[in-house]
């Protein structure tokens, strides 16, 4: 077993050995200690830590460093701090990232989550000194190579989306949500049209939408979806009115599908003088073949963190770049990058957009992230975007017809780069619930899909392979899932009881919630002044 | 396609199991109204030609300045071991350990961070991470808002701009009011006028926001003005830098509800803006109103120690709009970064790194002073502090050509301030070194000769 495998990450392989029938047997270390390879739970750094453990990385500072600090300004108590030695400290992340799966360990297919390689030369990039060491304030003329690469970016990003305009600064797709109904919000206030109070989401979408409504200062109208999966229109034009800011759709919708009645009803939206925000968390679907700005959206948000391959990080950081069209571009917050007619770039300067909404973020963004999708991009081209969304699609399609042949497909196909299928059926007939099913899948050797939403799919998958799995991986996993539901039927108590082949077993959610334990006891100052 | 596995076998194979000869009929569902034409965009670059126009961008920053700018983000020296396990793809291509039985290396390094914060700030709960300082300290502001049932807060003049910036945008939604604190001719909030402002019991005020050190890198009386803000039922935030926790008191210290804060500093590289760390801190008592992910300990089904994450109830995918923040994605690998760092650097390392960069600003502030700049304000700083040298501006473009990076014009953050015209915001950490302290010096003396 090479170094980065564990349990976890190898249980792929085994799973191709010992047939998808059979879930690899327990390999978690035993009572008598840890196995020489394996993911055994690691120690905290306290509890790893010795008094006089470390140091040597700085110099020692003079004795009377801190003279001009009056005493009334410094630390009451010496800091304490776990003290260990590089050795140590090197061994217990690497112990501890043996513990995590991850899309470099194998497949994870969490829907609307786009989980695909992140390439090495993002990260390689990202890490060019030139890039990573220069200061946020740095005047422009300084930093000429990082905003030459924001403006094609936000070009770029403009010419993707079918949008006038782009900023870069929102740092997360939560926070472009923000930054796109704020500045629909300052829209409506210019045209002497502040009343308007409500946002609309669709009952299928992201718990952002309506959260990112609330903290904008509207009140969230749900409307409810058809039957085949898009927004029920009927419902929709009798929610509109006068009172209705902006409809906020993500599209292709979490169910993993096209809006077929999208003309009509982004329409309807704004004969009732309403603005349509796109979420456009699954634009990995369909890049190329559907320009949201050109289609009548006024405002969207990109997760560069899922479309354009930037890591998720075990949760962040992430980018939320927001492209507008003409009518919202005077509101995007500043500042935008820009290029002067001699041909140099620069960033805004403070008051230039006097309608701009002001600053979602400090500096400009979250710039490392940026290069990583700005690599990203050129390595495709126009012609690799396409290429992306139709092997996205063309796998999600594929494996639904795989998955079909043991689950529910609750909504007609063909799907986008994701879908739903739904273990309502199996749930009946052998008490095993879609959790199992997930936690099951774990012991062979997959990353579980996103379970249980969006909310209105009962016992619900939510599926999406992405486009860099090959058809040997997807075929793997539909036998694990179909394994799983024939196991659901011969032994669900084993299905219950899964994972057993993780590094632990369910765990006690509900008294980590009743009596929480955040942090570590607090550990002892060192007394010591600085060793000399 | 540069990272696609599939042949055109694959594809055909594909193809033929779902009965289609192309897969622009997977695309019908896109009415002929709204289908893309074809992006306008460059053909695919190979790597190796990609690689080298990304060199050539790079090199086109200019880094090889000798810097004195911080204003927020500071350079330090960080151990390679740090970078090394962010590289570790088991770590950065994870998601959000939603599923903790196979996550348990972010869910346990989580739980390390907000205890190794927690250590630094003397508060017990720390959030898993926000995007910034900046988006931090709205959502401590909007957390005292919450929590007190008022909507004014009380705003230090001399907090980091940008913060102002971005708490003025989340304010927006809920017509909230920010009311800023005048500070005094030495640079530090005026207390007297806190004073009267918190008196005003028409405008009852949800939480007073002072920085330490403050954006011109002074120490602010933050026992007097918790005291206050305390005495008025108002909440305390403190707005700090955590390197400076080694050495000076701890929100906990002066009695802040909530402590915001930059982590860049912690091992995270400057990188034009980001991604940074956003440290959000708070006592038990506020624990159900902090936005963003939470850690905690439990057990499995077989007694093992495991983390989780745990509170739930607070966030937007369960709660949707009665969420307490709409926070999603965060910064997580940016906080492995700095729980990496602090293990490595250790409670002596960090301490040293504060004092030295507080040595090294006094040597800064001396060889300046000889040059014909002194300092600004009267009061006490750690390693950032202002110098005053007529039309700064100016200056710093004289000295940009003789490179030297003079810090920040005070005038970019406070165009309207004539006392802030002639002033260059200057630090120093423990990368500063003697010879740039010439340089700097030198440099000065001949542009004010």
């Amino acid at each position: 077993m090479s170094d980065g495998t564990g349990p976890v990450s190898t249980a792929l392989a085994s799973a191709s050995l010992v047939g998808a029938d059979t879930a690899p047997e327990e390999a978690r270390p035993g009572p008598a200690g840890r196995p020489a390879v394996g993911a055994a739970l690691q120690p905290t750094l306290a509890e790893l830590s010795r008094p006089g453990r470390g140091g040597g990385k700085v110099p020692h500072p003079p004795q009377d460093a801190l003279a001009g600090i009056p005493t009334s300004a410094l630390r009451r108590n010496p800091l304490a701090l776990p003290e260990l030695n590089e050795p140590e400290v090197a061994r217990h992340f690497v112990n501890l990232s043996h513990l995590n799966y991850s899309v470099d360990s194998g497949f994870y297919p969490l829907g609307s989550c786009t989980m695909k390689f992140n390439p090495k030369l993002n990260e390689w990039a990202a890490r060019l000194s030139g890039f990573a060491t220069l200061h946020p304030l740095a005047p422009d003329e300084l930093a000429q190579g990082s905003l030459e690469l924001m403006h094609e970016l936000q070009e770029t990003l403009a010419e993707i989306s079918g949008m006038a305009a782009v900023t870069l600064q929102p740092a997360a797709g939560a926070q472009g949500e923000l930054t796109g109904i704020l500045m629909i919000r300052a829209y409506h206030e210019a045209r002497g049209d502040g009343d308007r109070n409500e946002v609309i989401v669709p009952d299928s979408s992201h718990g952002t939408n309506p959260a990112t409504a609330s903290m904008a200062g509207f009140r969230t109208v749900t409307v409810p979806s058809a039957a085949d999966g898009g927004v029920d229109l009927d419902a929709l034009r009798a929610a509109l009115g006068p009172r209705t800011a902006a409809v906020m759709l993500t599209n292709p919708s979490t169910l993993g599908l096209f809006e077929r009645r999208i003309v009509e009803l982004l329409d309807a939206v704004h004969e009732a003088g309403a603005l349509a925000y796109m979420d456009g968390a699954n634009m990995n679907a369909v890049l190329g073949r559907f320009r949201p700005g050109q289609a009548g959206f006024d405002v969207m948000h990109f997760n560069l963190h899922k479309t354009f391959s930037t890591p998720h990080g075990g949760g962040g950081p992430g980018a939320g770049p927001v492209a507008c069209n003409e009518r919202l571009a005077a509101f995007l917050p500043a500042p935008l990058v820009v290029q002067d007619p001699d041909g140099r770039f620069r960033l805004e300067r403070p008051g230039e957009r006097h309608t701009a909404i002001g600053r979602v973020r400090a500096y400009q963004g979250n710039v490392g992230v940026l290069v990583r999708a700005f690599t990203y991009i050129r390595a495709h081209g126009a012609s690799g975007l396409r290429e992306i969304s139709d092997d996205a699609v063309l796998a999600a399609n594929y494996l639904r017809q795989r998955v079909g042949e043991g689950y529910e497909l609750p909504y007609p196909g063909p799907c986008k780069h994701e879908f739903v299928a739904s273990g309502r059926v199996l749930r009946q007939e052998t008490g095993v619930r879609t959790l199992d099913v997930a936690k099951r899948l774990i012991d062979h050797g997959f990353h579980p899909p996103t379970i249980y939403f969006p909310l209105i799919v009962d016992e619900c998958l939510l599926i999406e392979p992405t486009e860099t799995e090959s058809v040997e991986t997807l075929d793997l996993f539909a036998d694990a899932l179909l394994a799983i539901a024939r196991e659901a039927r011969d032994d669900p108590e084993r299905v219950k009881a899964a994972p057993t082949t993780a590094p632990v077993r369910r765990l006690d959610e509900a008294s980590a919630a009743r009596r929480p334990e955040l942090r570590w006891q607090p550990m002892t100052g060192a007394e010591a002044p600085c060793p000399t | 396609m540069a990272y696609g596995p599939h042949t055109a076998d694959d594809r055909g194979r594909m193809r033929a199991a779902l009965g289609i000869d192309s897969v622009d009929v997977l695309f019908d569902d896109i009415p002929a109204a709204v289908r893309a034409s074809r992006l306008d965009l460059p053909e695919p670059v190979p790597e190796l030609e990609l690689a080298g126009r990304l060199q050539e961008l790079a090199s086109r920053n200019r880094t090889d300045l000798a810097s004195f700018l911080g204003a927020g983000v500071y350079h330090h020296y960080v151990p390679p071991v740090v970078d090394q396990m962010l590289l570790r793809g088991e770590f950065y291509t994870a998601y959000t350990p939603y599923q903790p039985e196979i996550s348990q290396g972010t869910l346990q390094t989580i739980f390390e961070y907000q205890s190794l914060l927690a250590e630094l700030t003397g508060l017990d709960v720390v959030s898993a991470s926000h995007y910034d300082g900046a988006t931090a300290t709205a959502e401590a502001a909007l957390m005292a808002v919450r929590a007190t049932r008022r909507d004014r807060i009380l705003v230090s003049r001399a907090i980091h701009r940008h913060y102002l910036d971005v708490t003025r945008t989340y304010f927006t939604g809920g017509r909230l009011v920010i009311d800023e604190l005048p500070t005094l001719a030495d640079g530090t909030t005026d207390l007297a006028a806190l004073e009267v402002a918190l008196a005003d019991s028409e405008r009852p005020v949800a939480g007073v926001l002072l920085g330490q050190p403050n954006a011109f890198g002074l120490l602010e009386p933050m026992a007097e003005a918790s005291r206050l803000a305390h005495a008025a039922g108002a909440l305390f935030i403190a707005v700090v830098e955590p390197v400076s926790l080694a050495v000076l008191a701890t929100p906990a210290d002066y009695g802040a509800d909530i402590a915001a804060g930059e982590g860049q500093p912690l091992g995270i590289a400057a990188q034009y803006g980001g991604p940074y760390l956003g440290i959000l801190a708070t006592t038990t008592v506020l624990m159900r109103q902090i936005p963003g992910r939470l850690v905690g300990e439990t057990r499995d089904l077989d007694g093992r120690r495991a983390f989780v994450m745990t509170l739930r109830a607070r966030e937007q995918d369960i709660r949707r709009d009665k969420a307490a923040s709409n926070i999603c994605t965060n910064q997580a690998l940016c906080a492995l970064a700095a729980t990496v760092y602090l293990a490595t650097i250790g409670p002596h390392g960090l301490r040293d790194v504060a004092s030295l960069g507080a040595a090294r600003a006094r040597e800064l502030e001396y060889a300046l002073t000889e040059a014909g700049a002194g300092r600004l304000h009267d009061a006490p700083y750690l390693n950032e502090f202002a110098i005053r040298v007529p039309d700064a501006q100016a200056v710093h473009g004289r000295l940009l050509e003789r490179g030297v990076l003079a810090g920040l014009p005070l005038a970019r953050w406070y165009p309207d301030d004539p006392d802030l015209r002639d002033a260059l915001l200057v630090c120093a950490t423990e990368v500063t070194t003697s010879d740039e302290i010439a340089l700097f010096a030198g440099a000065l003396g001949e542009v004010l000769a």
